[in-house]
């Protein structure tokens, strides 16, 4: 009938309109079995929380080319905090320069991908961010 | 708080839990649907349903966005986008979010994509259910889209109280509007990319062979379905569907046809409880090892499939 999938929001915030990385990411992770919600170029860190609010997702992927990640991703990480979405597994792709690596992880990036990193390892990252969460997981408080 | 009183009160994670709980079929959305119940059989339902690429989330967008920004008073609105699962994955690429980004930042509006989970109706098997919850959270009108449909994939006809049938030039003769099935259902059709060549001659057509087919058990309508041009893309024939669906939604009240499909609906919802309560408690009883040995019977051609059925029904009502 019905049981749990994971569902992951990719999305690409900022103002370059190359997306054929995030296409093949999002086609990957359905061809892994997984729900992909596609929200497509151009979205505004407040988009990204809030779809990521009503989908009820598990996780988060943000593709970044535009060198513009220092900003957008702290405003996404805080956006999604805003919306009672913190908990969520926050993963970014594109050109990330590797002295910014080490930044994104400490604001609460799980895991950053550059180019021509195989698919599976994404796949792998995420079934094991989603089991982990889900086994330490509190029932959430409700405001 | 309960997750229930949260959601009455307009938390929206709280409303986005609970339609995780229900989708999931998780016993707490169980629970969860039962408090909400009391609440709900207020909201218009409506199914947007037709073949992929035709323009249906783009024309959901542009009625969400007219109904928010140009309809005096305001109507909140609920947007639940089916798209299909792979039946090879499991995994579906849910796309519809796409063409609805002008509803963003809007606390009146809440879109939430289901993927089919292997459902064939065009929905998904806890679309009705989802489309409960999003009713007991107040939504005024609740827009279901149904995946892209062929010509048979009709459920939204037993789910909405008005479906609109969205069709676009160039994907067949008249031929085709004469099969049963998709276009039988429609209360409103609409031809959508009005601006390319044919869609006038289409809509023509279609108005023609458009007589209502009766849904079974439903009084003699007077109701024609109206067969409406757009361009959904520039925002084009949005106010004339919008009327047409108030039209719709007023004839059915007035008719009594909307306490006739929503008495349907949850009769249907009662049996389809029941079937599966039913189900459980015979297989619990026994029934599970009894059917494992009718199944051998019947593969070694020992019994005929019918006779199979007798005996385990005979046998479990022999059952203290």
């Amino acid at each position: 009938m019905a049981k749990r999938r994971i569902r992951v929001l990719i999305a690409k915030p900022g103002l370059d309109g190359h997306d054929r990385g995030a296409k093949i990411v999002a086609r990957a992770l359905r061809d892994a079995g997984m729900e992909v919600i596609y929200t497509g170029i151009r979205q505004t860190p407040e988009m990204i929380a809030e779809a990521a609010l009503q989908e009820d997702v598990d996780v988060v992927g943000l593709s970044i080319l535009s060198g513009a990640h220092m900003t957008l991703v702290p405003q996404v990480l805080e956006k999604l905090r805003e919306v009672g979405m913190g908990h969520v597994v926050v993963l970014v792709g594109g050109i990330i320069p590797p002295d910014d690596v080490p930044k994104l992880l400490e604001m609460g990036v799980y895991r950053v991908y550059g180019p021509g990193t195989p698919t599976s390892q994404i796949v792998e990252d995420i079934r094991k961010a989603v089991l982990h969460s889900a086994s330490s997981a509190q029932p959430e408080p409700v405001p | 708080m309960s997750l229930a009183q949260a959601l009455l009160q307009g938390d929206r994670r709280a409303l986005s839990r609970a339609l995780t709980w229900v989708e999931n079929a998780a016993p707490e959305g169980e629970e969860l649907l039962k408090a909400l119940f009391p609440h709900t059989g207020k909201a218009h339902l409506v199914g947007i349903t037709g073949p992929p690429g035709v323009g249906k989330s783009t024309l959901v967008n542009q009625l969400a966005r007219y109904y928010r920004k140009d309809h005096m008073p305001p109507k909140t609105v609920a947007i639940v986008a089916v798209d299909p699962t792979s039946p090879f994955t499991g995994g579906a690429l849910l796309g519809d979010r796409i063409r609805m980004r002008d509803l963003t930042g809007d606390p009146g509006v809440f879109i939430r994509s289901m993927a089919s989970r292997g459902a064939v109706g065009g929905l998904a098997w806890a679309t009705g259910r989802v489309a409960q919850v999003l009713d007991a959270a107040g939504f005024d009108l609740i827009f279901i889209e149904t995946v892209g449909t062929g010509q048979a994939e009709v459920d939204i006809a037993r789910l909405a109280h008005t479906v609109v049938v969205v069709q676009a030039p160039g994907l067949g003769d008249e031929v085709q509007a004469l099969k049963a099935g998709i276009l039988e259902i429609a209360d409103i059709l609409v031809v959508n990319k009005a601006d390319r060549p044919g869609a006038a001659e289409m809509a023509r057509t279609l108005a023609q062979w458009l007589p209502k087919a009766e849904r079974e058990g439903e009084e003699a309508s007077s109701w024609q379905p109206p067969v409406l041009l757009t361009t959904a893309l520039r925002g084009q024939g949005i106010p004339e569907v919008a009327r047409a669906l108030e039209a719709h939604r007023a004839f059915l009240q007035r008719t009594g046809l909307w306490q006739a499909r929503e008495r349907h609906r949850l009769e249907a919802e009662i049996r389809e409880r029941l079937r599966e309560a039913l189900w459980q408690t015979w297989e619990a009883g026994g029934g599970r090892e009894r059917l494992e040995a009718m199944v051998q019977a019947v593969l070694q051609r020992k019994m005929a499939p019918q006779d199979a059925v007798r005996r385990l029904l005979e046998a479990s009502s022999e059952q203290p």
